[in-house]
């Protein structure tokens, strides 16, 4: 019997929401949530001792709440280490990756399940990460992948790209069917007919990005305040998405000093607006902005602010956000943006 | 918007994943939430701590960077 615990968010443990975001590790014993459907997918030889769940906001916030929910696990001494899946949910995704990586550091044998675009996938050190759909409506077909990677960690066996892992597999030492000039030649070959991909190597996904040039005299210059923090106006005129946006929208701030609580607010999906909500300066510093273009810190402020909802968004769509707002500021003469994430 | 040219301070909690995706110019904040707020300051001070990160902000995009660089404010990072 291989004894596994398991550990999840807050909501997938039915404690709730983003209103529960801030929850401190609990351990609870036996399967919770979807951990009873994956209990019944890993069958008889692997059993759901005790699932640990904790608050998004509490375990991706500090490296404190890591080792708290290490301890937990550590309670059951188990075999097996199971967190998610997390699909795109970032934090969720980054808590998954992190508690994975440490009980591996620790000797516990873990595995993290998560969709490939989560930015946890490379924060998992030496555990495997396996693929989960985008959403937890794709929970079904998801928890069927990660039992049975589970039941292929557990049994000390390698786990494969085609089995749904994430990622470089960890480096193991193999004998070759053939000489590395054999296969250096071949991917020479491969390269050369147009295989820009092919490699025995990957290469760790860090993206290049020049930078700007630095803005010589602030106190001169347009800048612009941007979001992903999904503040609009009351009512949200525009529609913004609260999750998985596909559109950013722009907002006039002629005139506006102040955001005030009762004209906006945040739609945003993947974090609990209450403190947004009570002062949308927590998401927009639009006052402080103003202060310093009153002293001449800054030359001007734009005369809108541009905003989208980063929630489970796809790269190439926050990717093309980032190229349409900066031909937007461009435009404006805005030398500099202040985005604040969330 | 870095890549088109315009300077860029991102202020967000999740500083390793900023610096992952390659923002040159970072500045850490204190929550997830509230990026440019701290809750449990009273208001004149969460006013100050905002300033700070803000004046940084402006601090940031005066600055020649070639890599991801993170901007600290002082007495501002107590997460990971």
């Amino acid at each position: 019997m291989t004894k596994v615990v398991h550990y999840i968010n807050q909501f997938f443990a039915g404690i709730g929401g983003e209103d529960a975001a801030g929850s401190s590790p609990v351990r609870v014993e036996g399967a919770v949530g979807p951990g009873r459907r994956l209990q019944q997918l890993l069958g008889d030889e692997l059993e759901i001792v005790a699932t640990v769940h904790c608050g998004d906001d509490y375990a991706s916030g500090s490296s404190d709440a890591i080792e708290e929910i290490l301890a937990l696990i550590r309670q059951d001494d188990p075999d097996l280490l199971i967190a998610g899946p997390s699909f795109t949910s970032g934090r969720y995704g980054l808590a998954c990756a992190r508690v994975a990586a440490a009980a591996t550091q620790d000797g516990i044998t873990s595995l993290a399940a998560m969709h490939e675009e989560n930015p946890g996938v490379d924060e998992a050190g030496g555990a495997p990460v396996v693929r989960s759909g985008v959403a937890a409506r794709e929970m079904g077909p998801s928890l069927e992948t990660l039992a049975a990677a589970a039941a292929i960690v557990a049994s000390g066996e390698p786990l494969t790209n085609e089995q749904g892992r994430l990622g470089r597999p960890r480096r193991q030492v193999v004998r070759a069917d053939r000489s590395a000039a054999a296969r250096a030649v071949d991917l020479a070959l491969a390269r050369l007919g147009g295989d820009l991909e092919a490699t025995e190597v990957p290469l760790p996904r860090f993206e290049q990005v020049t930078p700007a040039a630095p803005v010589d005299d602030v106190g001169q210059a347009v800048v612009a305040l941007v979001t992903e923090g999904a503040l609009v106006p009351e009512g949200n005129p525009g529609r913004l998405e609260s999750a998985r946006a596909t559109r950013w929208l722009r907002y006039s701030l002629d005139g506006v000093e102040i955001l005030a609580p009762d004209q906006y607010g945040s739609v945003h999906g993947g974090f609990s607006t209450v403190w947004a909500n009570e002062d949308p300066h927590r998401i927009v510093p639009l006052d402080i902005a103003r202060e310093l273009e009153a002293e001449g810190a800054i030359g001007r402020l734009h005369g809108e602010y541009l905003v989208t909802a980063g929630n489970g968004t796809s790269v190439a769509n926050a990717r093309r956000f980032g190229i349409e707002w900066a031909a937007d500021l461009r435009r404006s003469e805005v030398r500099a943006a202040i985005l604040t994430s969330t | 918007m870095e890549r088109a040219g315009i300077a860029t301070a991102l202020l967000c909690n999740l500083v390793s994943i900023a610096e992952r995706v390659g923002a040159p110019r970072i500045v850490a904040t204190r929550g997830i939430p509230y990026p440019t707020g701290d809750p449990s300051l009273g208001p004149a001070q969460e006013r100050a701590w905002r300033r700070k990160l803000v004046e940084r902000a402006l601090e940031a995009v005066a600055t020649p960077v070639s890599s991801p660089t993170i901007f600290e404010v002082n007495g501002g990072k107590d997460n990971a």
